[in-house]
């Protein structure tokens, strides 16, 4: 089962859109700050995917990002923003961001762009494990 | 806009004035000094020549004259030395002979010929009078004569009644003494001076020591020259002398005299001032009439030129006024459309909630009811209450500030447009990590503006504030009191704890397009429109700033003196605020 992060300071907002979640068995977990979020990251080091909100109180989304992408660099982000301009998609994704979507989303959307965040971790994460075993088994050769 | 546009009517006037003065003194002095140098030079200078031109013909015609009397002289001193030689009894024989000789050799110059004794009895004559044994003994000439061995005689009728001149030859024949004498033809003698003229008044005669004319005068002129001006000290040491006087009628005449080598006479000429300086005059005349027209020339472009000059100035300024309005207006739509975007953005958050909610009640529906359906429902219908009534707050906040957006001045209280701003950009500040705190002074008399436009200057400042901050964010203090030092105004100050702005930049902010932010980042405009906009008013916008340690801004805002009924309106107010809180 995949580890999903949705970072948001609108609590009420996140809160429902949990719950929804919960209902289609996606079990994600959230926090409300950007600097929670990089705590929680360093916690639970098998998370697959962090949703994040660009505009926040203190770090902002793209902070956030940026700093996510510098300590766990396999862990896609799909940016959530409410005034979606351009510029802040662009520099999200120039930071490495998987997606952007606008607020309010559709389920169905997300879900389906979760779903393809966690395949391209699980996919990266897979060819790390086997270029870790030709490693190993070149060695014993 | 109009007003500033009144007040510089004065303003061009004095414009007008000075660029006419101008143009008159960097005109005027150079024309008139070059003229009148010119001038000076020129008169002068033609004078010289004028002089000098007089004094060489005189000169010329003393020295013809000259040589001519000696010429003269000389045939009678031949013909003495003739008449030593010959025998006295045939003394009339030989006058007959060489007065024959002279006048077919010179022509009618020699009258006539004669020979006088000791006695002054001419003894002997040959000419066209009776004049033998004339007696001279008493003729000043005769006396002359007798004293020198020659002698030329002044003009003078004598016994033959009209003017002639003698040329007398002290001569010595056998022992005995005789002058011969011979008179020249004055006829002749005269038309060698006559013969001098110059313009329509110039003329020349002859004078002797005593000023008496030796020549025909030309009609017009006195018979008679003061002797001091022909004394011989006038000469010193030059042949000639020009001179200009005026006799007793005040007419001004030039003189150029000269003096002769063989006899005591002097060469006059005299030519009236004007008519000498005729030529010159013409010149002058013709360059005073040129220097009248170019004065008048000056003076209709110095009335003319410096009007429409003005005028330009004056629809240039209409026209810069125009574009600054135009300015004012697109600065403006920027601010509205930066607070669009933020407001925009505040929007959706709430929209957002809802529709989540929505969706969860709609998933719920899906699934068996059970106790905590209903609870969840009720728990969502709130949370979409709340969340609407979110959303028509800031519709509410954003239609009041569209609704004034027109410059029609009104009495407004300063604390409630700062309020408005705050409430407006508040969830904006939170986002940057600012907080926005007011002191605002208690019981401040209405100031009279526009409120769209004081809006305007509060949510720049504020918007500047927020973005010199940065992503650190920090305290925004917005204090409102009536100005302590003069209590005409009101005074507003807004200081942040941001970066500060460094002084090579403090001197520009308030220039239009000045801006330290990225291309399309910024348009420049705010504090130059803040400015503009509160010079309207009536006030002043001051700013300092510490970098490292934050900036202040200082409004001073003129207080409506007119209408210092402040606390009257506050109750209905209130009573208003408070019906617009409860719906």
């Amino acid at each position: 089962m995949s580890k999903i992060l949705f970072v948001d300071d609108e609590k009420a907002f996140l809160d429902t859109l949990i719950k929804r979640l919960e209902k289609r068995k996606i079990n994600p977990r959230a926090v409300y700050s950007g600097e929670e979020a990089l705590t929680f990251l360093a916690e639970n080091t098998s998370t697959d995917v962090v949703v994040l909100d660009v505009k926040m109180p203190g770090m902002d989304g793209l902070e956030t990002l940026s700093e996510i992408k510098k300590q766990f660099p396999l862990v896609e982000v799909i940016m959530l923003t409410g005034h979606a301009t351009v510029e802040s998609a662009i520099d999200g994704m120039k930071l490495g961001a998987f997606d952007y979507m606008m607020k309010p989303c559709d389920l169905d959307l997300l879900m389906e762009k979760l779903d393809k965040a966690v395949a391209k971790k699980q996919g990266h994460e897979e060819k790390i494990m086997e270029a870790r075993l030709k490693e190993i088994a070149g060695q014993r050769v | 806009m109009e007003e500033p546009l009144a007040d510089r009517k004065g303003f061009y006037q004095i414009l007008t004035r000075k660029i006419r003065v101008l143009i008159l003194v960097v005109s005027f002095v150079p024309m008139m000094l070059t003229a009148g140098i010119l001038c000076y030079r020129f008169h002068q200078a033609y004078s010289e020549k004028v002089s000098a031109h007089i004094s060489e013909l005189v000169l010329k015609h003393t020295q013809n004259i000259d040589a001519f009397l000696l010429e003269k002289l000389g045939n009678i001193r031949y013909l003495a030395r003739q008449f030593s030689e010959s025998n006295p009894e045939s003394a009339q024989t030989f006058l007959v002979l060489h007065l024959a000789r002279l006048k077919e050799e010179y022509g009618d110059v020699f009258t006539d010929l004669g020979l006088v004794n000791t006695q002054g009895i001419q003894f002997a004559y040959e000419g066209p009078f009776r004049f033998e044994n004339a007696d001279y003994s008493r003729a000043k000439w005769f006396v002359r004569s007798m004293e020198s061995p020659y002698y030329i005689s002044d003009v003078f009728a004598g016994l033959r009644g009209h003017p002639h001149f003698i040329l007398a030859v002290k001569v010595t024949c056998k022992k005995q003494d005789y002058i011969l004498r011979a008179t020249i033809n004055f006829t002749a003698f005269n038309s060698l001076v006559e013969n001098i003229q110059i313009g329509k008044t110039g003329a020349a005669y002859i004078v002797n020591t005593k000023g008496e004319f030796q020549t025909h005068a030309r009609s017009g002129t006195s018979a008679h020259i003061a002797p001091a001006m022909v004394a011989k000290d006038v000469f010193s040491d030059n042949n000639t002398v020009v001179m200009k006087k005026a006799d007793i009628q005040g007419n001004a005449y030039i003189y150029a005299l000269s003096i002769f080598k063989n006899i005591d006479w002097r060469m006059v000429f005299r030519q009236d001032l004007d008519d000498a300086m005729r030529d010159l005059w013409r010149a002058e005349m013709l360059s005073l009439g040129i220097f009248v027209i170019g004065c008048i020339a000056i003076l209709s472009v110095s009335f003319t030129l410096p009007r429409s000059i003005v005028k330009l100035i004056a629809a240039a300024d209409k026209k810069n006024e125009a574009m600054n309005k135009q300015v004012v207006e697109s600065g403006k739509l920027a601010t509205i459309g930066e607070l669009a975007a933020g407001i925009a953005h505040e929007i959706n958050n709430p929209v957002a909630i809802m529709v989540e909610e929505a969706g969860w009640m709609g998933d719920l529906l899906e699934e068996p009811f059970d106790d905590t359906t209903f609870d969840e429902f009720n728990r969502a219908i709130e949370q979409i209450k709340t969340q609407g009534r979110r959303c028509k707050d800031i519709t509410h906040k954003l239609l009041s500030f569209a609704r004034k957006s027109d410059a029609t001045v009104a009495d407004i209280r300063i604390n409630e447009v700062i309020q408005q701003i705050v409430s407006l950009t508040a969830q904006m500040a939170r986002y940057n990590n600012v907080s926005i705190q007011t002191r605002l002074g208690p019981e401040l008399p209405y100031i009279r503006v526009s409120p769209a436009e004081l809006q305007q200057v509060v949510l720049n400042l504020v918007n500047n504030a927020i973005d010199a901050m940065g992503k650190e964010g920090g305290i925004i203090n917005i204090d409102t009191c009536v100005n302590p030092e003069d209590s005409q105004y009101v005074l507003v100050e807004f200081s942040d704890n941001g970066p500060g702005i460094p002084s090579q930049n403090l001197a520009r902010i308030f220039d239009p397009f000045f801006t330290t932010k990225a291309v399309g980042k910024g348009t420049g405009l705010g504090l130059s429109i803040c400015y503009g906009i509160i010079r309207k008013m009536g006030g002043k916008i001051e700013v300092k700033s510490i970098v490292g340690q934050g900036t202040s801004f200082f409004i001073f805002l003129p207080i409506d003196t007119k209408n210092l009924s402040f606390g009257k309106k506050t109750q209905l107010e209130q009573l208003k605020n408070q019906g617009e809180n409860n719906e």
